[in-house]
C-alpha cells in the first residue's frame, strides 16, 4: 500500500490538469483510498502516468545486429556496473537488453513497443524481451513483405489471407501488426524498391503497395486488434516524398492506422539540395482526420544507428555516408538495413530533419494523435527525449537553436515562426495517455482508479531537460523502482499479446508452402506459449471473440 | 621520478591504465602502491606486481620485462615513461600529449587512436600501431610514432593525421584505408600496401610491391619531403632528398574506393 501525498497531478485521460490530490496504491492498481502503508510526500511534485513509448527498437535480430556492427559506440557508452539490484551492461546508441530497462525506467517510461518483429526472429526477440526488465512489453509483427501473403492477395484470396495474418499473429507472440516500406523490401530481394503506390510489386502484377496498406489495415481493424495497423509508408527519406505519404493517408481513409515516425515521410523537394519540410501539408492532412495517429520520430543532431526492416532505403543511405552497412534477408518475409549515421547540424538535410520533427509536433494540433518518439536508435536514443521535451516547452530555445542552422537550411523550415510551447499537460498526453490510448491499453496512460500503478513523480524544474531525465521517483505496478536517478527495485514487467481469430485448418494451406518454402520446419515456427514471460492475453473487439 | 620495478610476472596479462602520469602526479607513494590494476576480472594492488619508489611526479620509469602489463599511458596528456624493458598491448593508445620511451619491444596497438604526443620504441612492435580500435571511422589524429625496429600488420589503419617511421620492415596492409598523415616505411613493406587508402601519404625507402590499383604517374622530387626531411631529422628520422641521389616514384590510390592518396617509392639513382 503506498499514498503519493500533495503532488500536483498531471492526468489527461482523466482531465485532471494539475490538480494536488493524492494517488493511492494497492495491490499494483490504482484505488481510490487505501488505509495505512507508506507515504510519500510528493508535496511541489509533479505526478505522471508512467511514460509509453509507442515505437522504438530494442529488441531483436536487427538490434543485435546493430550492436554487434558498432563497437566504437559500446565503447563510448555509459556502462553500467553490476550491483544488488542491477545486472552489467551498457547505455549509448543500442544498449544492451538490462541496460534498455534500466535506462527506461530511469526516464520514467513503463511500457514500450518494440515496433518491428519479423516472425523468423520473434523467439529470439522474446528473449531479449524477457531480459528487458522492470518495463511492461508489446511487439509489432512485420506483415507487408510476407510473400505468402502477397501470394494469397495476388490470387485474389483474401479471406485465407486473413487467417493467415491472424494465424502468424498469434504464432508470434505480437500485439499488432506492422507495415514497413509494403512491398518494397520484397521487390529489394531483385535490387528494387516500391516507390508508386499504385503501381504492382517487383515480382507481382496485381499486387501493389496501396492494396496491401488497404488489405493489412482492413484486417486488423477487422480482427478487432486493440492497436490499429501501425504503417512505415513507402519512400521513407526521400526527398519530395509527401506525396507518397499523402497518397498512402487517403488509402487509409475508412480505416484506423497509425503512422509511424512521421517526420520521416514529410519532405519536399527534388532532391537532396532542394529538400524543404512540407510539415505544414502533412499536418493540415492529418487535422482534418481523424482515424489516423502518428509518432514524431524526431531527430536530434549527434550520433545515431539507423536500423530498419527497410533494405533499400539502407543501401542508398550506405552509399550517402560510405560509413558501413548490414544487410539482412529474412527469407519470406521482410529484410533489415542497419547503417550507422551522424546527424549534423551544418548539414542542410539533416537540419531539415530536426526542424520537421518538431514542426509536426507543434503544427498537428491534437496531442492526443501525435506522440514523442525518435524511432529509437534511428533518428535519436530514446533516453534523449527530454531534449525533445524541453524544446517543445520553450519556444524561444528552439529559435535560438534555429540561428545556428545554415542560412539555406533555415530558408527551407519555418520552424522559427511556431510559436506553439507545450503545457505540461500536453507533455503528459504525448509521453503517456496518447499512445497508451492509441495502443488500446486501457489500463496504461493514466491514473484513474483501476489503472496499473505506474506512476512518475517529478521535482518541479523550469529546466524541462532536467526535470524529465531524473525523475525523484518511479513506480511501476506499485513498486518504487527508481528513486533520485537509482535503481531501487527490479521485477520484471508483463508481454502483451493479442490472439485474433482464426481457422485451425489454415495450418493445412501453411504447413506444405511453408515445408517447400522455408529453411526451419513449421513446428519449430510457432513461439510457443511459455517463452513469453509475463505473457497477458487483451482481448480483441471481434464480434466473435478470440478463439 | 616515480620507479616502478616489476617484481612477478604476471600470469596473464595486467591491465594497468593507472600507468599514467596524469593519474600519477600528485599522488604520495603510498597512495600510488594501492593504484588498482586487474589480473583477468580480479582487481589487485599496484604493489602486488611493482616495486614502488618515489612520489609525485609525472616522469614514470619502469624496470623489467613489461611485455604482459596492457595500457601503459594510456589517455596520458604530459609527462614521461620511459621504460627500460619490454611493453605490453595497447601502449600509450588514446594518448593526448607527453612521451612514451621503450628501450625493448612492444606489443600491438601501439598508439592506437592517439591525439597527441609521441612514442618511441627502439625494438620491435607488434600490429595495428595508431590504428582504429574495431568499428571506429578514424585511427590516430596526431601525433609521432616512432619505431627503431620492425611493425606488423594493419600499421596506421584508418589514420587521419600524425606520422608513424618504422625503420625495419613491416607486413601487410600498411596504411589500411588510411585518410590522412605519414607512414614511412625505412624497410618496405609486404603486400597489399595502402589497401583502401582515401587520402595520406606512405613513404617507402624500399621498393613495394604494391596493388594494381595504384596508379603510376611521375618520378621526382617532390618539395613537401624537404620540409619533412627536416621535421624528421629533429626526431633522429632521415630520408633522402638529395635529387642527385635519387627520386620518389609517386602512385596514387587506391581506386577501389576510390581514394588520393599517394604512395612515394625512393629508387636511388642507378650507379651506371
Amino acid at each position: 500500500m503506498l499514498r503519493i501525498s500533495g503532488g500536483k497531478v498531471y492526468d489527461p485521460a482523466n482531465s485532471i490538469n494539475g490538480v494536488v490530490k493524492d494517488i493511492c496504491i494497492d495491490n499494483g492498481k490504482i484505488v481510490a483510498d487505501v488505509a495505512g502503508g507508506r507515504v510519500l510526500d510528493a508535496a511541489g511534485m509533479i505526478v505522471f502516468p508512467g511514460g509509453v513509448d509507442i515505437h522504438t527498437h530494442v529488441a531483436g535480430a536487427a538490434l543485435n545486429f546493430a550492436r554487434a556492427l558498432t563497437p566504437e559506440n559500446q565503447r563510448a557508452a555509459a556502462k553500467f556496473l553490476h550491483s544488488e539490484h542491477t545486472r552489467a551492461g551498457i547505455g549509448g546508441q543500442t544498449p544492451t537488453t538490462f541496460a534498455t530497462g534500466y535506462l527506461y525506467a530511469g526516464m520514467g517510461y513503463t511500457t514500450v513497443v518494440e515496433a518491428a518483429v519479423p516472425i523468423l526472429s520473434a523467439k529470439h526477440t522474446h528473449e531479449e524481451l524477457n531480459d528487458t526488465p522492470i518495463i511492461d512489453k508489446a511487439a509489432c509483427l512485420l506483415m507487408a513483405n510476407n510473400e505468402i501473403v502477397m501470394d494469397l492477395l495476388e490470387a485474389g484470396d483474401v479471406e485465407r489471407a486473413k487467417h493467415v495474418v491472424a494465424w502468424l499473429i498469434w504464432a508470434a507472440k505480437v500485439y499488432g501488426v506492422k507495415a514497413v516500406n509494403p512491398g518494397g523490401v520484397t521487390a529489394w530481394k531483385w535490387g528494387k524498391d516500391a516507390k508508386q503506390l499504385h503501381e504492382p510489386v517487383y515480382g507481382y502484377s496485381k499486387v501493389t503497395p496501396a492494396k496491401i496498406i488497404a488489405a493489412l489495415a482492413g484486417m486488423v481493424d477487422e480482427f478487432g486488434l486493440p492497436h490499429p495497423l501501425h504503417l512505415h509508408c513507402n519512400n521513407l527519406g526521400a526527398p519530395g516524398n509527401v506525396a507518397t505519404t499523402l497518397e498512402t493517408m487517403k488509402v487509409l481513409e475508412g480505416n484506423r492506422a497509425h503512422m509511424a515516425h512521421l517526420q520521416f515521410h514529410a519532405y519536399g523537394g527534388d532532391d537532396w539540395h532542394t529538400m524543404r519540410s512540407e510539415a505544414t501539408q502533412i499536418a493540415e492532412y492529418f487535422n482534418r482526420h481523424k482515424n489516423l495517429t502518428c509518432d514524431a520520430g524526431a531527430v536530434l543532431f549527434g550520433n545515431a544507428v539507423t536500423i530498419t526492416a527497410d533494405g533499400p532505403w539502407q543501401h542508398l543511405l550506405y552509399q550517402l555516408t560510405g560509413r558501413k552497412w548490414g544487410n539482412l534477408d529474412v527469407e519470406n518475409e521482410t529484410g533489415c538495413g542497419i547503417v550507422p549515421y551522424t546527424y549534423k547540424g551544418s548539414n542542410l538535410v539533416n537540419a531539415v530533419q530536426w526542424a520537421v520533427g518538431l514542426e509536426l509536433l507543434l503544427l498537428i494540433d491534437d496531442p492526443w494523435r501525435i506522440f514523442l518518439t525518435t524511432d529509437h536508435p534511428n533518428g535519436a536514443c530514446f533516453w534523449r527525449y527530454p531534449e525533445i521535451i524541453h524544446l517543445l516547452m520553450h519556444a524561444d530555445v528552439r529559435k535560438e537553436r534555429v540561428k545556428k542552422l545554415p542560412a539555406k537550411a533555415r530558408a527551407r523550415i519555418f520552424l522559427a515562426d511556431l510559436n506553439r510551447e507545450y503545457s505540461l499537460y500536453e507533455i503528459a498526453i504525448i509521453t503517456s495517455a496518447g499512445p497508451a490510448r492509441a495502443l488500446g491499453m486501457k489500463q496504461k496512460g493514466h491514473l484513474g482508479v483501476g489503472a496499473d500503478a505506474d506512476v512518475v513523480i517529478f521535482n518541479q524544474n523550469p529546466d524541462g531537460e532536467h526535470m524529465f531525465r531524473y525523475p525523484r521517483y518511479v513506480i511501476k505496478a506499485g513498486e518504487i523502482v527508481v528513486e533520485e536517478g537509482d535503481i531501487k527495485n527490479v521485477r520484471n514487467g508483463q508481454a502483451f499479446v493479442v490472439k485474433p481469430a482464426f481457422d485451425e485448418k489454415i495450418e493445412d494451406f501453411l504447413k506444405p508452402v511453408f515445408q517447400q518454402q522455408y529453411t526451419m520446419s513449421f513446428e519449430n515456427y510457432p513461439v510457443e506459449r511459455e517463452r513469453v514471460h509475463g505473457l497477458q492475453l487483451c482481448p480483441t473487439s471481434q464480434a466473435g471473440g478470440s478463439s | 621520478m616515480i620507479t616502478l620495478r616489476l617484481k612477478k610476472q604476471p600470469t596473464v596479462p595486467l591491465e594497468a591504465e593507472a600507468l599514467s602520469p596524469d593519474r600519477l602526479a600528485g599522488q604520495g607513494n603510498a597512495a600510488i602502491r594501492a593504484l588498482p590494476v586487474f589480473l583477468g576480472k580480479r582487481q589487485c594492488r599496484l604493489d602486488e606486481f611493482f616495486d614502488v619508489d618515489g612520489a609525485d611526479s609525472d616522469q614514470l620509469e619502469i624496470h623489467g620485462d613489461a611485455a604482459r602489463v596492457k595500457w601503459i599511458g594510456r589517455e596520458m596528456s604530459r609527462g614521461l615513461i620511459k621504460i627500460h624493458g619490454n611493453a605490453g598491448m595497447h601502449l600509450g593508445a588514446y594518448m593526448k600529449g607527453g612521451a612514451i620511451e621503450v628501450a625493448g619491444n612492444a606489443s600491438d596497438w601501439v598508439g592506437a587512436e592517439m591525439t597527441g604526443g609521441r612514442i618511441r620504441v627502439a625494438g620491435n612492435v607488434g600490429g595495428q600501431i595508431g590504428a582504429a580500435y574495431r568499428g571506429s571511422l578514424a585511427g590516430m589524429k596526431g601525433g609521432t610514432i616512432l619505431i627503431g625496429g620492425s611493425a606488423g600488420l594493419e600499421v596506421g589503419m584508418r589514420m587521419k593525421r600524425g606520422i608513424i617511421a618504422v625503420a625495419g620492415p613491416v607486413r601487410d596492409f600498411a596504411g589500411l584505408q588510411m585518410k590522412g598523415g605519414t607512414i614511412i616505411l625505412g624497410g618496405g613493406a609486404e603486400i597489399r600496401t595502402g589497401a583502401w587508402m582515401f587520402r595520406g601519404t606512405i613513404i617507402s625507402l624500399a621498393p613495394l610491391q604494391l596493388l594494381p590499383t595504384f596508379a603510376y604517374a611521375s618520378a621526382y622530387m617532390p618539395t613537401f619531403l624537404r620540409v619533412y626531411a627536416k621535421h624528421l631529422r629533429t626526431l633522429g628520422v632521415s630520408i633522402p632528398v638529395d635529387a642527385a641521389a635519387g627520386a620518389y616514384q609517386r602512385y596514387t590510390g587506391d581506386s577501389a574506393v576510390p581514394g588520393k592518396g599517394e604512395i612515394f617509392v625512393w629508387q636511388p639513382r642507378s650507379q651506371s
